[in-house]
């Protein structure tokens, strides 16, 4: 009969956390910010139809970095999330709270559970009425949820390029200021990136009552250009 | 509250209402819970829809009556809706499993755009809703029925659609109008002898006014404009740029002058027919 090795819990989870850092750390960032219309999300992505970036409900936004499988799975499981709860209550009482909540139980729950953590980083983005409103919460592979102030970079080299986002930060952006500030910090000093290597997403309050809209195409090309 | 998340050979898809059944089955969805009979009391009806075609989209209009047998129930009850970004929906027959199928049937097409990443064809939306109509068969047989009209602007094909259902769900395309529920009869034969295929929304809009007006004439249970409460008939329009509600102004100043049309001397009877 064979006896299971001991491992240590701490070990245990060490190279589950580690496993899943080297996962989402081989993925492209992404980065969110307030705008003076709302929210918005830049992600590096060359691929036009596996988004990283999409809608979950009126005023709530997905993003996933790390394996594009799990966090796909994860956005359709909070639209349902959202769906199934707007039919039975109301629209009004769809929040991005409770569905990041349901994330970070799941993420948590297969982090110490299952062989295999998920490798992924998500955020859910909801807009406000104003934008001290509004909720950026930033969830970790372990389930830990970040409620984030005023942006947040999720995926490979987050810190790097947070560090260069603190600097250029700044309040009441327009929303063409904001994406170039954003790629310049996704890119950093020594890259460029052009309209097709970016996913570009909003929740704007112009937008009607799915605030939710791809910025993309031509519209894109041009708000770099500015 | 737990995630939804299935494995992979028992996944819902992108269907809401195959969703709700699993994860949420004591929200009853339309078509659910049959009467065993007719219902004794006497439940809301809503009244007379019409759509037409013009040469850039489909206009859509209802008027705003609800009854309950030999009474008004609601004066200005909604029976025209924006199903998505380019297409409408509006409701005759009885209002409460009317207004939940469009609440259904809303949410349906929204749900599969958000999960698919892509939204529906304007032919697989008709379809989907002559499924719900369908599954509502067992109440319409206990005298519940609901009809509703469909319409939409095809982004494939570039042209205005409209589509028509009946009881069981059968699914009619119409070439260039269509209008229902108790004084559909009247709306219909105004649109048919104003009808000339290319109008611009301007004349579609006046025509699908007129054609409400003179159901409401006709018809007890069809409500006509009402200047005295500010109560006007819901039109709407969907073109390539989308669902848009005509303004109640502008619905106000189109009965004005189908009213003062009619009442130039010598025309009373009937009015003009352009």
């Amino acid at each position: 009969m064979t006896m299971p090795y001991y491992v240590a819990p701490e070990q245990v989870m060490k190279d589950r956390a580690e496993y899943a850092q080297k996962g989402i750390a081989r993925g492209r960032a992404l980065v969110a910010v307030n705008f003076d219309d709302g929210i918005l999300i830049v992600a590096e992505n060359p691929s036009r139809t596996l988004h990283k970036i999409s809608e979950i409900y009126d005023r709530v936004a997905f993003a996933g970095v790390g394996k594009y499988n799990e966090f796909d799975q994860l956005r359709v499981a909070g639209i349902r999330h959202a769906d199934t709860k707007g039919y039975a209550y109301s629209r009004e009482d769809v929040d991005a709270r409770s569905l990041a909540n349901v994330y970070a139980q799941y993420l948590g729950q297969v982090f110490t559970h299952e062989m295999k953590p998920l490798e992924v980083e998500i955020l859910v983005a909801e807009l406000g009425a104003t934008n001290d409103e509004n909720r950026l919460y930033h969830i970790a592979y372990d389930g830990t949820v970040v409620d984030e102030e005023r942006a947040t970079v999720l995926g490979g080299e987050a810190d790097v390029i947070a560090g260069r986002l603190d600097q250029s930060l700044r309040d009441g952006w327009s929303l063409g200021e904001a994406l170039k500030a954003c790629v310049a910090c996704l890119a950093g000093p020594d890259r460029t990136l052009a309209a097709n290597d970016l996913e570009v997403g909003a929740l704007a309050r112009g937008n009607g009552r799915r605030t939710f809209r791809r910025i993309e195409g031509g519209e894109l090309s041009a708000l770099l250009a500015s | 509250m737990s995630i939804y998340l299935f494995p992979a050979a028992d996944d819902p898809g992108p269907s809401f209402a195959e969703l709700m059944r699993r994860v949420r089955p004591e929200v009853s969805l339309p078509g659910a819970g049959v009467p065993a009979a007719p219902p004794a009391i006497e439940v809301r009806h809503a009244t007379t829809i019409a759509a037409l075609r013009y040469a850039d989209g489909v206009v859509m209009a209802g008027d705003r009556r609800a009854t309950e047998g030999v009474s008004i129930a609601h004066r200005s009850i909604e029976k025209v809706f924006p199903a998505d970004r380019h297409s409408a929906i509006a409701i005759a027959g009885a209002a409460g499993p009317a207004i939940e199928m469009v609440r259904l049937f809303q949410t349906q097409l929204e749900h599969y755009e958000k999960v698919e990443g892509a939204a529906l064809s304007l032919e697989g939306k008709a379809n989907q809703l002559s499924q719900m109509v369908r599954s509502h068969l067992p109440m319409a047989m206990q005298g519940l029925a609901v009809v509703p009209l469909f319409a939409g602007w095809d982004t494939r094909r570039q042209t205005g659609r409209i589509f028509t259902y009946d009881v069981t769900g059968g699914r009619y395309e119409e070439t260039d109008f269509h209008a229902t529920g108790s004084g559909g009869r009247d709306a219909k034969t105004t649109i048919k002898l104003g009808f000339r295929a290319g109008m611009t929304r301007d004349e579609a809009v006046e025509l699908a006014v007129k054609a409400l007006y003179e159901a409401a004439d006709e018809d007890a249970a069809t409500g006509g404009p009402d200047p005295l409460r500010g109560i006007y008939p819901l039109v709407a329009t969907v073109d390539e740029r989308g669902f848009t509600l005509v303004d109640e102004g502008e619905v106000a100043e189109r009965f004005a002058a189908v009213l003062s049309r009619r009442e130039a001397p010598g025309s009373l009877s009937g009015g003009d027919v352009e």
